[in-house]
């Protein structure tokens, strides 16, 4: 094979796990989409090291080892069911690496489809409906409703200025912790902790407290502890910002 | 009419989970139904005086399992459906009620739930694998 040939197909390999990684994939996963399409380019003892700060990919002697640094993760899933199709396109043989290449540039480009103020419908929404699953009121609804919104957009705004993920979802959580105070003592809402308990649901790290958990069972302690140690800083970040809430009052 | 409330609940807070996460948009509404199971299960169960642990693991396992016949089908990775399903099953009451124990002073009750909290995750991690595991062993008895 030759050499160009080979770093093609190492970059396809890269910048597929890098999307994959980028937007919420769990590592597992990772690994096996560029092992299977660096197999269905023809190179079959493909290695990878993948943490969740960074790709290590290494496909024989000859060629020079590659690294991706990954710096920031979000969840965007759609994004990784793109690049899922593209390798289950590719490892049927009815792709080459050109088209693969291209489709993958276009996946990376791809935003967030969902615009901002329909995600933070969506979370007020939830939040709102986690209240009544928690057993609170009607009543409550809207309060949880409007803190949860709030809260949500509290953190992408703050996210937006500061990119330490910590500072956004404590602030974040002081936004909800503060309205829900404020409501209930203006006489809105009724049950504080139900309101605050279903407004701070939208900031929960599911997608990562998943993935922390199937990484270390498929054994990949690294990363497993790694984002587990992720899931743990944002869960005690809501509960800072709550706390200090409490503190005051 | 609790139960269809509930269900109703579940349903929207799953799927504006499922928009929340970018998840394909076709998958939104298998997204919301997985949700809907897995708390009905959990609700039902928590209900008829099982421990929230036990009904916390038995919810996360219908839900992994019904996540893998979404996946099968839709042919759109595992986690795009489990996800959303297990949001609702997060202990974020008891972490909630926890932290602000913790912020009261009263050691002795946060401590309690703050363990009560770490074994809920725990079981979601239990049903979640065990799920994975039984359908791993019936895909490799069908080959033998």
């Amino acid at each position: 094979m030759q050499m160009t040939q080979t770093h093609e197909i190492m970059d396809v390999c890269l910048l597929a796990g890098k999307i994959m990684l980028e937007n919420g994939a769990e590592t597992y996963r990772v690994e096996d989409t560029m092992a299977r399409l660096a197999a269905s380019y023809g190179i079959n003892d493909a290695q990878s090291y993948v943490t969740p700060t960074g790709i290590i990919f290494s496909v024989d002697g000859l060629t020079p080892t590659k690294l991706i640094r990954i710096s920031e993760r979000t969840n965007n899933l759609d994004k990784v069911a793109t690049v899922n199709s593209i390798s289950r396109k590719a490892s049927e043989g009815c792709l080459s690496i050109k088209e693969a290449s291209r489709e993958l540039k276009g996946a990376e480009k791809l935003g967030h489809a969902t615009p901002i103020p329909l995600q933070i419908a969506a979370a007020a929404i939830a939040s709102g409906c986690f209240l009544i699953m928690f057993q609170g009121g009607w009543g409550d609804f809207i309060p949880a409703f409007i803190s949860g919104g709030l809260g949500f957009a509290g953190m992408i705004y703050f996210h937006h200025f500061v990119k330490i993920k910590f500072f956004a979802e404590l602030l974040a959580s002081f936004i909800i912790g503060l309205t829900a105070f404020l409501m209930v003592s203006i006489g809105i809402g009724s049950e504080l902790d139900k309101i605050i308990i279903g407004s701070v649901m939208p900031l929960v790290p599911g997608v990562v407290i998943t993935n922390a958990v199937r990484d270390l069972m498929a054994g990949h302690l690294v990363s497993g502890l790694s984002k587990g140690a992720e899931a743990l800083i944002t869960a005690f970040a809501i509960g800072t910002g709550i706390a200090v809430v409490f503190a005051i009052y | 009419m609790v139960l269809l409330e509930q269900a109703v609940t579940s349903f929207i807070a799953s799927a504006a989970f499922g928009v929340l996460f970018n998840v394909p948009r076709r998958s939104l509404l298998p997204c919301g139904f997985v949700g809907m199971l897995g708390w009905l299960v959990y609700f039902e169960l928590n209900n008829v005086e099982f421990d929230s642990v036990v009904a916390t693991l038995v919810a996360a396992f219908v839900i992994a399992a019904i996540s893998h016949m979404f996946a099968k089908r839709y042919k759109l990775p595992i986690i795009i459906f489990s996800v959303a399903g297990i949001i609702p099953l997060v202990p974020g009451g008891l972490a909630f009620n926890a932290m602000k124990h913790f912020v009261q002073n009263d050691y002795n009750a946060a401590l309690e739930m703050a363990a009560k909290a770490f074994m809920i995750s725990g079981a979601i991690a239990v049903g979640l694998v065990l799920s994975e595991v039984i359908n791993h062993v019936l895909r490799n008895m069908k080959k033998v």
